[in-house]
This record gives structure tokens, sequence and C-alpha cells, in this order.
């Protein structure tokens, strides 16, 4: 199901009271670089009661801020992290939007299409690690 | 259906108070006024090299004298940037990355992303491979459950289980090492179905297992269960209710021994599970004594099916009919099983080409240390490295 | 000079009463080397003995079945840097090993071996040998607080709380056997050689005695001399701790392998006291069911025999060793050993060493046993945390103790009460 960014918040919570998807699998995203509002973020949710898996996609461009799904599952917390992490998309209302797989001091996004693989981080693995390169 | 078979995978109390609860109740955020270091508490930095951390994980411990008031997990050090990795491999290239997430039981993440590319293709590995890649499966469960099982009491203490354990693991590695050639990181399976056809006297091995083990479980039953010292240290510690563990996300054996009686296997079957008779074993209180019994009665439905695989094993081709080029129509597909750990998801987004374009790997360890938190609110430091060992977290798979 | 040696050998008291200096000086030395060689001994059958119980085989290759480790730890760490805290206090950071060492082995002024096998005997002997050993807690924790560190600080904070508490137990648990003393006589006695006198007299082992009060006291004892000695299943402070070692974490080389030595004495000592107190010290087992000179010469056998089946079980190593030229140093030592431990039984065949030696033999065969059952529990048990560890010492042992205490008085008076009591029980 593909839902406009702007009731994101309301669709999820009205599945989660409503019809029951009390289990929040996963929240992802995906980058699609050339399409006109980028990213997909992917919520993955299943119900208990009906034994049913639904996907959630809302379409986002670059730098809009989604409503956090924390408070209606706590699970939402470490997975919109990473989400942030990877992507760099941020979520509002989320109690520690910091990064939780990367250095905090890391630069970039890394599962973005446009993230420089190879040049990676250089300053920081400069600074912290004292080495010239990862490579 | 009718609602008796709705509410067939929770347990009554957790069917009634479901309706009430409302998200914000379930997670205390009641330290959020409080700085972390506020200067009559202790901060405890448990750090990334610790021997009962399995793995490098590092929890930031907040202290009032012995009990803990709240916790902080800071994972990361064992990133290996899996996912973007998969961006740049083809479908068949990607498969032994899936192993060394979770490397203890690599045989099940290998399992979850051979299916997931399957249902991309929407076909099925034939009879004979999905019986051959159920009983590899169950054989590391077991093995899994038995790293948990010695880790864990080593950690608590008892010295003894961690080696009689890893020599039953012995025998399932030999077994997979028969089979593969690689004892670890396995690389079982491929897209389509198995490659290596079951070798002479597999049946015969897996049987001589199963007759062994069962007696074996029962000694380390014998030898914990009801052990004085290892219930004290692991009733009613880290004790997480049904209601907490579903919103947190949390899967396995921790749900199940919360209460709630759900598993991947019976409520959404994939492979050829639908065809063996097995139980889910649950547990009361949702603390590490329950989750323990849980695991050991796991190890012993395994084995039973196991022994229904070995004898049911049908004949035929061991590989489904695809191209050997991968190109999977465009589409998403997002696909998990029951791994050892919990509830193994893989979501993949394929563009047509024969490099996945987004590959997700929903780790169950990831999701079940996020319970962690809540769970040792009010215990003392001694409890934390139980509660760490019963969530049984592969940093590997944490951090992917 | 000769004439001393012979005044002693023909002796019937311990050369301490006999005020016999060169004797005492001499049995001081011999109990100090025999507590070292003890503690090497106890370091190689604990990791064999351990590793047997997990099904793996310990160390094999320093000497023939690992027979040297002991040695090749103890070099390892008396050539090990010497590495002292930078804040440390280094007074107290260097006495703190030597308190506890010191108390360890003062200890054994007073355990008796047999009749005049002990350096002295005092008449105060079990007094000594518990006030000793708890000033062994002080030296904790002066190495906890001189380390200048967090984590050692705490640890040893622990030990001794659990040590200190601990060791009410196992006051009244002596206080107990103490009382049993009094029984026959009418006057009770501290003095170690006079309890086993006294069990001797009364024709029973006190475990035995008013069975099961002597049990109940015994079974206080064995629980809380572990936790005294900071063993397993009571040793969280040792293990992980505050996830470090402990109020040894900041001791490396010769000063850790004083603590080790200390912790081993006072398991040691406070087997010999069990065994003392409870177990008839070294009498032998049955000297009057099975009386008569006949079987005392079968027993007076038995230390021999004993070393003859060690050697045995030796040579049928050297038989089983692989036969290829990597392993003939080890082969010709394990040779050696046995043939070395069948010597020692054929010493023992002498009538007159084996008249003087038996007592010695079952007094260390009994502490033995009594180290066995510390590997055992290591191997066996998972380790309590710290508050029910306190809980169990001062909820379950203290009342229990007590009780004992209070049952074992009443029925020494009244003796008559105890067949009425048995008699209604059963």
């Amino acid at each position: 199901m593909v839902v406009d960014s702007a009731i994101c918040y309301e669709v999820l919570r009205r599945m989660r009271e409503d019809e029951q998807f009390d289990y929040c699998v996963d929240i992802t995203a995906v980058h699609y670089p050339k399409r006109e509002q980028p990213f997909d973020v992917v919520y993955i949710l299943y119900s208990f009661h009906d034994n049913e898996r639904v996907r959630v996609k809302t379409l986002i461009t670059d730098g809009e801020r989604l409503r956090s799904a924390v408070s209606i599952w706590p699970t939402a917390n470490w997975l919109e992290r990473e989400v942030f992490d990877m992507f760099g998309i941020e979520f509002d209302g989320h109690p520690d939007l910091k990064r939780i797989l990367l250095p905090d001091g890391w630069k970039g996004h890394p599962l973005r299409k446009d993230y420089p693989i190879l040049q990676q981080d250089k300053d920081w693995v400069q600074i912290n690690l004292g080495i010239e390169s990862g490579q | 259906m009718n609602d008796s078979t709705r509410t067939a995978y929770l347990s009554p109390q957790t069917a009634q108070t479901r309706r009430g609860a409302g998200a914000p109740d379930l997670l205390d955020l009641d330290t959020k006024d409080q700085t972390f270091l506020d200067a009559t508490e202790l901060v405890l930095n448990m750090g990334p090299q610790h021997p009962s951390t399995h793995g490098v994980l590092r929890v930031i411990l907040k202290l009032d004298g012995e009990k803990v008031l709240g916790t902080e997990c800071v994972i990361g050090y064992l990133h290996r940037g899996v996912e973007k990795i998969a961006e740049n491999r083809t479908y068949t290239m990607f498969n032994p990355y899936v192993d060394r997430m979770d490397y203890v039981a690599a045989v099940s993440n290998g399992l979850g992303y051979c299916e997931a590319v399957e249902k991309l293709f929407a076909t099925e590995a034939p009879q004979r491979a999905q019986y051959i890649r159920v009983i590899l499966t169950e054989l590391c469960r077991i093995a899994s459950h038995q790293v948990w099982l010695g880790t864990h009491a080593l950690d608590i203490g008892a010295l003894t289980p961690l080696f009689y354990c890893f020599r039953d693991r012995e025998e399932i590695l030999k077994i997979f090492e028969k089979y593969c050639g690689a004892r670890l990181t396995t690389h079982a399976f491929r897209i389509g179905g198995c490659i290596y056809e079951a070798y002479d006297g597999f049946e015969q091995d897996c049987k001589n297992f199963c007759d062994a083990f069962l007696p074996k479980s029962d000694e380390y039953e014998e030898l914990l269960t009801t052990n004085r010292i290892w219930v004290g240290r692991t009733k009613g510690i880290g004790i997480l209710k049904p209601e907490d563990c579903i919103a947190l996300g949390v899967t396995g054996p921790v749900l199940r021994a919360s209460g709630v009686k759900w598993d991947l296997r019976k409520a959404q079957p994939y492979e050829s599970y639908k065809a063996f008779d097995f139980e889910i074993p649950t547990g009361v209180n949702g603390d590490t004594y329950d989750r323990y019994l849980v695991r050991i009665q796991e190890m012993r439905q395994s084995v039973r099916i196991i022994r229904q695989a070995v004898d049911g094993l049908p004949s035929g081709p061991i590989v489904a009919k695809i191209p050997k080029v991968l190109k999977p129509p465009v589409g998403e597909v997002y696909h998990s099983i029951e791994a050892p750990k919990g509830e193994l998801g893989y979501f993949i987004v394929s563009d047509g080409s024969t490099q996945p374009y987004r590959v997700r790997v929903r780790p169950p360890s990831f999701v079940n240390l996020q319970a962690l938190d809540k769970m040792v609110r009010g215990m003392l430091v001694a409890d934390v490295v139980a509660v760490i060992g019963t969530l049984d977290i592969v940093l590997g798979e944490v951090d992917r | 000079m000769l004439h001393a040696i012979k005044a002693y050998l023909s002796s019937n008291v311990t050369p301490g009463e006999a005020g016999d200096y060169l004797w005492a000086t001499i049995y001081i030395l011999l109990v100090v080397i025999g507590i070292s060689l003890a503690v090497l001994a106890m370091n190689w059958l604990e990791r064999k003995i351990l590793a047997h119980m997990q099904i793996r085989l310990g160390p094999m290759r320093v000497g023939p079945h690992g027979l040297l480790q002991p040695v090749a730890d103890a070099v390892k760490l008396l050539t090990k840097e010497d590495i002292i805290p930078d804040g440390a206090d280094k007074l107290v950071f260097w006495s703190a090993p030597v308190v506890v060492t010191m108390t360890a082995f003062t200890t054994f002024l007073v355990v008796p071996f047999g009749r005049t096998h002990a350096v002295t005997d005092m008449n105060i002997g079990v007094l000594f040998m518990l006030g000793i050993s708890s000033l062994g807690v002080l030296g904790i924790i002066m190495a906890g607080w001189s380390s200048n560190s967090h984590y050692p600080l705490l640890g040893s904070l622990r030990s001794s709380a659990q040590m200190v508490s601990y060791e009410i137990a196992m006051g009244f648990a002596i206080v107990s056997a103490v009382l049993m003393t009094s029984l026959q006589t009418g006057t009770g006695t501290l003095s170690m050689i006079g309890i086993v006198e006294a069990q001797n007299a009364q024709q029973t082992w006190f475990i035995f005695k008013y069975f099961p009060l002597g049990f109940l006291a015994f079974a206080i004892f064995a629980i809380a001399m572990v936790a005294e000695t900071n063993r397993a299943p009571f040793d969280l402070p040792e293990a992980e701790s505050e996830l470090v070692a402990g109020f040894h974490t900041e001791y490396s080389g010769f000063r850790w392998s004083l603590f080790f030595l200390a912790e081993y004495g006072a398991m040691l000592a406070v087997s010999s006291i069990a065994v003392t107190l409870w177990l008839g010290g070294w009498l032998r087992p049955f000297p009057n069911w099975l009386s008569g000179a006949l079987w005392d010469l079968a027993f007076s056998l038995v230390p021999a025999l004993s070393f003859f089946v060690l050697a045995g079980l030796s040579l049928l190593g050297v038989v089983r060793m692989p036969k290829i030229p990597q392993f003939r140093a080890q082969t010709a030592g394990l040779l050696m050993f046995g043939l070395l431990l069948g010597f020692i039984g054929l010493t023992l065949l002498v009538p007159a060493v084996r008249v003087r030696v038996q007592d010695i033999f079952w007094f260390v065969a009994k502490v033995a046993f009594f180290m066995y059952l510390y590997i055992w529990y290591r191997g066996t048990f998972p380790r309590y945390r710290f508050d029910q560890l306190m809980k169990v010492g001062w909820k379950v042992l203290l009342p229990l103790g007590l009780g004992v205490v209070i049952v074992t008085a009443v029925v020494g008076v009244r003796q008559e009460l105890w067949g009425v009591l048995a008699g209604v029980s059963r």
C-alpha cells in the first residue's frame, strides 16, 4: 500500500489501533535517485490477530521529515535510527535520533546510491584511526 | 476466519489486554528528565571487549549502587555494510554473504535469502530440496541453541555445560562438513534448491545424531533445571511481559517464553513445514528461566522434525528450473523465516537486472536487543550479563 | 645432636609441647614446604580434574600428562614484570599479599597431622586458627584499597563482606563440634589434638555423633568454608565481579602468586579444620569396629598400597604413550615419576616408617577428599549472585548453625534425651 507522506503517520496509527497491526516488523528505505521523490520509506507490519502482513510505502523527497512511529510502536526506535544512519531521513519526535551502526562522527549516509563508496569518510578514518585511508 | 482461529496465536491474557494497551504506556521514558550523567549515580561501561557480551557489544549502564537504572547499547562495531555490498553483487554472488551475518546459525540465513529470491521468481524448490533444507535448518537450530546454552551457562558461572554443548555441536558440524564442505559458514543452499545431493549416509548420520542427542539434552536439563543456584540466578530475571514483547517487536524464543504462542513455521509455513508435526513450546512468566526451558524444548522439537523429515525424504530433483543468469522480474518481496534467534526477514527490491537493487535484512537480534533496556531496569549488575545471554544476541547479525 | 633426634623420635608429644626447638623448626620448615608442594599439586590436580569433568584433557604437553605444568606456571610468574599501579600506596600494596600469605601459613602451626606430628599443640588451637584466618580478610581489604582503582576496591569489599559473614556460620559449627568434645570427660577442649583424642575416646567421628546433628554441623561448615575461601559457587568477587578480577586485579607476577598461594593455603587450612573436627583427624577408619593387630597391620599397609596404585597408573600411562620419537622425553619422565612413586611406596612398607607416618597419610587423604570436593563444586555449580550469597550466609546458615548449637548443647547435657528424640523421629 502506497500512501502520501503527509498522512503516513495517521495511516500507521489507524493500522495499529483499528486494524490491530500491533507488530512492526521492519522499517526501511530505498533510494531511487532518478525519481522526483527519491526515497521510499517502507513500513512492514504484521497482525497477530489476522496473521497478515502488510507493506506500507511512502514516497518522500530529500530532506523531508516524517513523523516518528515510536509513539505507535516502540520497536521503531532503533529501526528509524538505522534508516537515519543509512539514508539520512530524519524523523520528527524520535527520542534519540542519532547514528546507530556507524561511528558518531561519520559524514555521509552509506546506503544512498550516490554515496562515494571508494572515497568513504577519509576524514573520520584519518582523525580517529590515524591512518591514511581505509582502503 | 472466525474468532477462535484469529486469536489462535495469542495466549488468552494477551488477547484480552491487547485492546486496552496504548503504546506510550509500554515504554517507560521516565529517565528523560534526568541527564545520563547524574552525579549521584555511577555510569559503568561494559566495553566492547568483554568476556560476557557475545561479540563486540558496548553497554553503558547507569547504576544506583548495584541496581541498574537504565542502559544504552552502542552497537556497530561489527558493521560490515552487507546491505551496500548486496547492491554490487549478483543474486548468487550475494548468497555467501548472508551466512556471515548470524555466523552461529549460518544455514538458516541462507535458507531465508534463497527463499526470498525464489519468491521473487515465484518458484519453489522441489520437494526433495525442501526436505533437505528443513533437515539442515533444524540441525542448525539445535547447533545455535547449543552455543546459546553453553555460553549462557558460562556467563552464569557453570563452567561445564559449555563443553558438553560444544561436543554435540561438533557432531552437527561434522554433518555439515560432510554435506557441503564447510562447518561454520556453510553456503549450503542455492537459489532454486540445493546444489549438493545428500551424501551417502546422510540419513543415517542424522538419525544417529538424533538418537544420541535426546538423552544428552535430558542430561543438560538434569544439570541445570532443578539446580537451585541456577533457578535463583534465572527465575524472575529479565521479565518481559507479552504486551511489551509485541510492542518492542521481539520475536523468537523470547516472545514464546512470554506466553505468546507464535512461530513462523506454524503461522506462515514455508518450505515443507506443513508436512511435519511438532509443537511450539511456550513459557509462562517471560523470565530467563522460561527462555531457557523454551529453548531446551525447541531443541527436542527440532529433533522430532528431523526424524520426520529423514523418514519421509522424497526422491526427485534437488534444484528447480530457473535460468542460469538470474534476472528476476521487477518487484519487491519480503520473506521471513523462523531463525533460531527470531524472525529473520529479507526485503529484496529488484529492478530487473542481475543485481538486486536493495537487500534489507531484518535481523532478529537487532530488534531483540532493543528490549534489553526494558528487561534490566531494576535488576542488579550481575543480572545484566545473564539477560544479555538470554536474549541470544549475535553481533554479526545486529550490525550486519 | 643424635641424642636430640632420637629423643624426639621416641616421644609422644609434639615438638612444641616438648619445648624442642630443633624439631619444632624442622616441623615448621616441613609444613611450609609441604603446603607449597600441596598448592603445586592442587594446581595440577585442579586443572586435570576440571578438564576431565569437562570432557577434555587438561595440560598434557608441559611434562608427561602436564605434571610439570605447575613448575612452568611458577617460573612464568616469578619472571613476570612487576607492575605497580601509578597511584598505589606502595607500602600497603607490597604488604597486602604478605599479610594474606602469612596468615594462611600461620594457621598451620596447630594443624595436627598425627599425635606427634604438629608444630605445637595450643590449648586454644581451633580458636587460634579461626582468628588468624580472620586476619586474612584484612589483607584482602588492603589489597583492594591500595590498588587505587575502582573495581578492585569494590571486589575486595565484596570479598571481605562475604568472608566475614560466613565466618559466623563457621563459628557456630565449630562450637557445636567443640561441645561434643566434652561429652565423655565433662571438660571440652579447643585444642586440635584434644578434639581428635576426644573422637578417639568416644569411638565415633563427630560427623556421625548424634546423627544427624553432627552431620548438619559438618554440612554447615563445609558450605561456609567454600564461601570463606572465595571459591565456586561463591566466587562472584573473583570471577567477573564488576567485570574484572576482583581484589587481585592489579597484582602481577610474584605478588599474584602469593595471593594464589594464600587462597589454596586457606583452602587447605579450613579443610584441615573440617577434617580434625568432624572426620577424626589422623585416625584411621574403624579403629574400634575393625580392631586388632591384623586390622592394624592391614590399615597401616594402605598408604604404601595407594602409592603402589599410583605408581601402577603412571606405568600404565607409560605403556600407553605414543611410541614416536617426540614423546621419548615425556615417556622417560613419566617412567621416572612412576618409579619415584613406587619407591615412596616401598619406603612406606618399612615398619618403622609405617608406624610413624600412617597418621599423616590418613590426614592428608581426608584433606585431599575435601580438595576434590572443591574442584567438583567448581565444575558443577553456577555462581551465586552476591545478594543471594549473603542471603544464604545470613538467613540460612546462621539460624541453622544457631539451632544446631542449641540442640547439641541440650542433647549433650541430657544424653538420654537423644535416645528419646531418635526413637520418636524413627
